[in-house]
């Protein structure tokens, strides 16, 4: 409560601050509604002149220093730029440039601690100077007036300037706005206390401000331009008024009151207009911008500069030289602080932007960016840790202090209680985040910051049913796609019967065909048996008589073996067969004929192969006596072998599946961990050690028989395992299981860690056997390869 | 780096919302000052009424500070940090001057710590309760206790008026003695009870009334309206209640004065003058927590007290009504804020009942 | 005798004649609202996890629709809970913690080097939110995900993780007060066992 002891004569003053409606000289002016009087504390800074800080040896600039996306960086770490060089482009339309405050080296492209409210990281251009200060080549334009306006907003583009009040919203947006402008507001308000940036840039540039002031109403055509000037800075509107001397501009001076600043407000007070709820001034013909703002303006096209610098106020009773600074963008509060003389000791609350709108932030290392008009460097008594808030009694002092009109203490209670819909009944969105509310608050409640976090809770519960509105959606193409497929798969599935159906139908009319010859006319035979012969060539398949032949009498071991073989080529011939007229089918909708080239070529070779088989064999049983056939082309055939390794894969296969499922049960059973469960994890480790002993057996096997490797590719049906070494198969293969027992290794850990100590030590010999294998397994797949 | 190292300093409290920068006014502030001004009319009250008042308003408000810490230590909190709010403190001394000077010990006790327990903590504390907790524990007590509640003491200048401290202190406190009080209805009373005297009888017959409201509540309630224009002046209230009331019983009064018979419900001045109005329109429905909130509501709010308040005391059953009708209207307080929400900047038009289900 | 025939026989006619008019106005002011499913689909976060016994969101929305309990989604959480009960006018539950627990928002992460491209994960995926095929190396959308983790079982090498959504200074936003900021702001049992 020190604060009502500091001043105990002091009213429970006003929020408001009367509806009096002062005329200025010439123009009649609105009264704010609402409204408070803070100290204003700006005398400390405005004693002396703006000066410029010595060249610091770092700049650390962050790509997002304006409203909308980041801007994308032009340079790479190590690169020397020039004052003045664009070194990030605009990302998108809502997106400003950023450009090199004075020559150097850029030496890294990093995450350092922005000037933000979060206390968070961004990506910053670190900018070591040299000391130089070379320009770049500037591009001055001597007349504006003989370049269109659109070609100005190019220039205000490029030159990378951003709303320099506070807000930073792109300027060349505000500049192109779409609809016919009638009104230009300079806003040179500057109701916040302490900050005095506006008001020094005013007294000591007035002249530039008047000309970027009439640079901006050309872009705009504007027909009328005003300057808004609180009463408070005589020194200013006077500066103001010499230099717009017989000039078509407006200088309007009205009472001072936070928050008069405020663009909406500030309209309010010049126009007696009201900016309709979620539009913008350019939807009355006005556009309003900060008096820094025009300068930089006036800078980027009369002198070709790009926004680079600022002025900024340093101020606060922690600085022995409070004093406004002509600062480069990128410079880190830490020098600026020094620089106006920082009483370390008496340093309690670094604020960035003035006290009712500014955010503390908790190092020094952070830079001033185009948005920041002021440091305050405050002392303990200047800015009191705010008292414990008490209960709201519904005072409603602050629904008299609130610029919007709302109803403070309702957005508050709805806001404790988390109820969005009131929230928005209650025009949550159109509160400024002025802070007059919790000034004026007799409980001391962080009234702003309900606001600020509801309105982020609403956001976010916006942005998550925006999302999950598209996840349906995925979800329900997804679910549309998963059942056309399968009404395809359906498809060629009865395709794929109705030929077996067909095939068979030959081969049993051949059959009978065969039968009846004895009884049937030998011409209707010959008939019969050409047509099954037909049939049965259309089915791809080779005489199936030669076979029948082959089996009229025993046959010798070579003889089984070419059987066999022909047998699998003609089953391979067959698959393909199928393939094609599947891929046939399907390249009738897709019209992709590749495939079908390639499985014909594919097709056309196993059927060779089979011929090539069929002779062998033929030749073979034709004189019985063994002999080595030349052409060896039972290499050609998938040897019998495979079929064995394709089985032992299988229950390799099954082995894992089962182990998988027993160590899960395992865990379960480990994760449950009663003790009747004892006897059951007993069971489940013994089900696991027994799969496991299964799986190394298999594997052994596996990889026991050397012939797989020589299985010549062109046994395979597919074209594309050709191109590939059976070698990195087998390297594959150890691949995906030496992957699968890192899996399991970790999986095991995860298990260790999630159990009880009893239980740790069965499960850590499983590990280091797992572990073994896993080791193994690398082994063997780096000796492959 | 010096400067570095000095981030300790100023990372001691963390991040902290805006703005940082916070204006004098304190709960506590506004609370000490509405006591403050309570007492001019408490020693109007003395004056007229003795001691009775005085040590009523110390009583209640010994009580209700007690209630206040027992339920604050009740519910494991900081009993300073509540107590310092004043507001029990506030419920007190009003529960204290609204009672009859000479209302026995325990009636006060009943009144306070049912306003302050029930009314007041058992919803949840300051801000929450729904009904001012100062007029709960006074209806409490007017309907169980009528006859204690209904007499009041003559008033200065009338036979019998008592002005002796410790016949006040025995009265109320009756230790083993027991002083024969003298007491003699209020002129609302009087005014009610009256069926067969024209006004003009009536004045002359009976030694309470003089001048416009009777002996003594005239001064009374002009000291409470000095108050509350001192407190309107000091901006802890806005004039939105007190008028809306005042204006309400007014017209009421100037709709309903059938002149001088012996029916007439009272001229316009003598409601305004009698019974609790001052002390209702300026130190009752001023209370924020339990009235509405925006400052159009504040004058609906208010007329409806003042409307109820003359009903009551023309048509109803008791003599005055300024408890009732604050109740009744505290009830009907959040649906006054609904329909008087404030046109937000932007908006064309003012917001009015709940959110539109879609 | 009489009067109760004509006092059943009245009673018959207006019966007759208001049972008319009912039905003439249940045809004629018949409203063509959302059925109730779509509207409980809509709250529902469609994140189609499954957690709540069900094979995605809109199954449990039909479920919910013939009296199942409302509080078996953990990714809703009680926000979605309570906007449940206000539309079925029904009292919130907390969430049914054998379903799962509320947690932040995750999303998954395939990391890419140990992935064999078995396209387990793609075929889990109620959103398609992951982008491979067959032997090519896998990858999620992370703006697609909707973080219910249904890919991370089927995965043979365990590659998949749930990731937290990094807040950044763009998401980034001012937390409610503490409730204990002021000492005002607590109820009771809030503070039980502590001293103020």
């Amino acid at each position: 409560m020190n604060a009502i002891v500091k001043s105990p004569h002091q009213d429970i003053q006003s929020p408001v601050a009367g509806s009096q409606v002062i005329a200025s000289s010439e123009r009649k002016i609105w009264p704010l509604t609402g409204g408070v009087h803070p100290e204003e504390n700006k005398h400390q800074s405005t004693s002396r002149p703006v000066s410029v800080p010595p060249l610091p040896e770092t700049l650390v600039l962050p790509l997002s220093q304006h409203a909308g996306l980041p801007a994308d960086p032009l340079i790479r770490v190590g690169n020397k730029v020039l004052k003045g060089q664009m070194i990030a482009k605009a990302s998108g339309f809502v997106s400003a440039a950023l450009h090199a405050p004075t020559s150097g080296t850029v030496t890294a492209i990093e995450n350092r601690p922005i000037p933000h409210a979060s206390g968070f990281y961004d990506l910053c251009i670190i900018l070591e100077t040299d000391g130089q200060e070379l320009w770049c080549q500037l591009a001055p334009v001597a007349d504006y007036r003989q370049l269109s306006p659109a070609e100005l907003v190019e220039k205000v583009r490029d030159a990378g300037i951003s709303g320099m009040g506070g807000a930073g919203f792109p300027t060349a947006i505000k500049l192109a706005p779409g609809t016919a402008i009638n009104t230009l507001i300079i806003n040179g308000t500057e109701c916040e206390p302490y900050i005095t940036a506006d008001d020094m840039l005013m007294r000591e540039k007035a002249d530039a401000v008047i000309q970027g002031a009439e640079i901006l109403q050309y872009m705009l055509g504007a027909r009328e331009c005003l300057i808004g000037i609180e009463d408070n800075k005589p020194e200013a509107i006077t500066a103001m008024r010499r230099a717009a001397a017989g000039k078509n501009i407006d200088i309007v001076v009205f009472p001072t009151i936070y928050p008069s600043g405020g663009e909406k407000q500030l309209i309010q007070i010049l126009t007696g207009q009201e900016v309709p709820s979620g539009k913008l001034p350019a939807d009355l013909g006005m556009v309003v911008q900060n008096v820094g703002t025009a300068v930089a303006v006036k800078d980027a096209i009369v002198d070709g500069k790009p926004l680079i610098s600022r002025i900024t106020t340093l101020t606060g009773d922690a600085l022995a030289a409070p004093q406004n600074v002509d600062v480069l963008i990128g410079t880190l509060a830490q020098d600026l602080l020094q620089y106006a003389a920082l009483k370390t000791s008496e340093l309690s609350t670094l604020v960035f932007g003035g006290p009712m709108m500014g955010f503390t932030v908790d190092r020094m290392d952070i830079p001033v960016i185009k948005t920041s008009n002021c440091l305050i460097a405050a002392t303990e008594d200047e800015f009191p840790a705010a008292p414990d808030a008490q209960a709201c009694i519904r005072c409603g002092h602050c629904a008299e202090a609130c610029p919007s009109s709302l109803l403070p203490q309702q957005l508050y209670w709805h806001a404790r209680a988390e109820n969005h819909e009131q929230l928005m009944h209650h025009n949550l969105f159109d509160c400024i985040e002025c802070g007059a509310c919790s000034f004026v608050c007799p409980s001391s409640i962080p009234l702003v910051q309900y606001y600020r976090a509801s309105k982020g809770a609403i956001r976010t519960q916006e942005a998550k049913h925006t999302k999950s509105e598209r996840s349906k959606q995925r979800y329900e193409d997804r679910l549309a796609r998963l059942e056309q497929e399968k009404a395809e798969k359906e498809a060629k599935r009865k395709a794929n019967a109705e030929r077996a159906a067909k095939l068979k139908a030959a081969k049993t009319a051949e059959q009978t065909g065969s039968d009846a010859k004895a009884e049937e006319d030998p011409i209707q035979a010959a008939i019969a048996r050409a047509k099954a012969r037909k049939a049965a060539a259309a089915a791809g398949n080779s005489e199936p008589a030669s076979g029948r032949q082959a089996s009229d009498r025993p046959l010798s071991a070579k003889q089984k073996e070419l059987k066999v073989q022909l047998s699998m080529a003609k089953a391979q011939a067959k698959k393909t067969e199928r393939a094609l007229a599947a891929a046939e089918a399907s390249a009738e909708l897709k019209g992709d004929r590749k495939d079908i080239e390639q499985l014909k070529s594919n097709l056309a070779m196993l059927n060779e192969q089979v011929s090539q088989l069929q002779q062998a064999f033929d030749e073979n049983s034709q004189d019985s006596a063994s002999k080595d056939s030349p052409e060896k082309p039972v290499k050609v055939a998938k040897p019998a072998l495979s079929d064995n390794e394709k089985k032992r894969k299988v229950e390799l296969a099954m082995a894992k599946a089962a182990l998988k499922k027993a160590e899960r049960a395992l865990a379960a059973a480990v994760e449950s961990g009663f003790p009747d469960e004892q006897e059951n994890t007993e069971s489940f480790k013994q089900a696991v050690e027994a799969c496991q002993a299964n799986i190394k057996r298999l594997e052994a096997e596996a990889s026991e028989p050397p012939a797989e490797t020589a299985i010549p590719p062109s046994a395979d049906a597919k074209p594309s395992a050709k191109a590939k070494a059976p070698l990195t198969d087998e390297a594959k293969k150890l691949k995906i299981e030496s992957a699968m027992a890192n899996a399991a290794v970790k999986k095991l850990q995860r298990a260790i860690a999630s159990t009880g100590e009893d239980e740790q030590d069965t499960l850590k010999q499983q590990l280091v056997a797992a572990e073994q294998k896993a080791a193994e397994l690398k082994q063997a797949l780096e000796s492959l390869s | 780096m010096a400067l570095i190292n000095s981030r300790s300093s100023i990372s001691q409290r963390g991040r902290e919302t805006s703005p940082h920068a916070l204006g004098q006014n304190s709960t506590q502030r506004v609370m000490s000052l509405v006591i403050m001004a309570t007492i001019p009319g408490l020693m109007a009250q003395t004056l007229f009424f003795g001691w009775g008042t005085l040590i009523n308003v110390v009583w209640c408000s010994l009580i209700a500070m007690g209630c206040e810490a027992a339920v604050v230590s009740l519910r494991q909190r900081s009993v300073s940090f509540y107590l310092s709010d004043c507001s029990a403190l506030l419920t007190g001394v009003l529960l204290g001057l609204a009672l009859p000077p000479f209302a026995p010990w325990w009636l006060s006790l009943v009144a306070v710590s049912f306003g302050m327990v029930i009314g007041k903590h058992l919803y949840g504390g300051l801000g929450q309760n729904p009904f001012n907790p100062a007029m709960l524990g006074y209806v409490v007590v007017l309907i169980s206790f009528p006859q204690e509640m209904t007499t009041w003491l003559p008033p200065l200048g009338l036979e019998g008026h008592n002005n002796s401290l410790t016949d006040a202190l025995f009265t109320i406190f009756p230790l083993g003695q027991s002083v024969d009080a003298i007491s003699m209805a209020t002129p609302l009373d009087v005014l009610r009870e009256n069926k067969s005297l024209t006004i003009n009888e009536l004045w002359e017959a009976n030694p309470v009334f003089d001048g416009m409201a009777g002996r003594g509540w005239m001064w009374v309630n002009l000291a409470y309206l000095a108050s509350g224009v001192f407190l309107i002046w000091r901006k802890v209230f806005t004039w939105h209640g007190p008028v809306g009331m005042l204006a309400a019983i007014a017209i009421m009064a100037t709709l309903f004065w059938s002149g001088n018979g012996s029916d007439s419900h009272g001229s316009p001045l003598f409601h305004l003058l009698s019974g609790a109005t001052m002390l209702g329109a300026f130190f009752i429905i001023t209370d924020p927590v339990s009235g509405a909130t925006s400052n159009r509501g504040r004058l609906i709010f208010g007329a409806g007290v003042g409307v109820m308040v003359y009903v009551i005391r023309a048509w109803g059953g008791y003599p005055d009504g300024v408890a009732f009708a604050t109740l009744l209207m505290n009830m009907a307080a959040p649906t006054i804020d609904y329909y008087t929400q404030p046109r937000t900047y932007g908006h064309h038009k003012a917001n009015k009942g709940l959110p539109k289900k879609d | 005798m009489d009067i109760v025939l004509y006092a059943i026989g009245a009673l018959l006619a207006l019966a007759l004649i208001f049972g008319a008019i009912l039905g003439f106005a249940a045809i004629r002011f018949k409203v063509e609202g959302n059925p109730i499913v779509d509207q409980i689909n809509e709250i529902l976060p469609q994140t189609q996890c499954g957690q709540c016994g069900y094979p995605g969101c809109r199954p449990y929305a039909e479920a919910i629709a013939n009296g199942d309990a409302i509080n078996k989604c953990p990714p809703g959480g009680q926000a979605t809970i309570n906007t449940l009960a206000d539309l079925l006018d029904v009292e919130p539950e907390p969430l049914d913690a054998e379903h799962g627990q509320e947690s932040i928002t995750k999303v998954a992460f395939i990391r890419e080097a140990e992935c064999i491209g078995c396209t387990k994960c793609i075929q889990a995926c109620p959103v398609d939110a992951i982008l491979g095929a067959a032997k090519q190396m896998h990858t999620v959308i992370s703006d697609e995900c909707t973080g219910c983790d249904l890919c991370v079982e089927p995965c043979p090498v365990d590659c998949i993780e749930m990731r937290p959504v990094d807040i950044t200074v763009r998401t980034w936003s001012w937390a409610l007060p503490q409730p204990n900021h002021g000492k005002a702001g607590l109820i009771a049992t809030d503070l039980r066992g502590q001293t103020v």
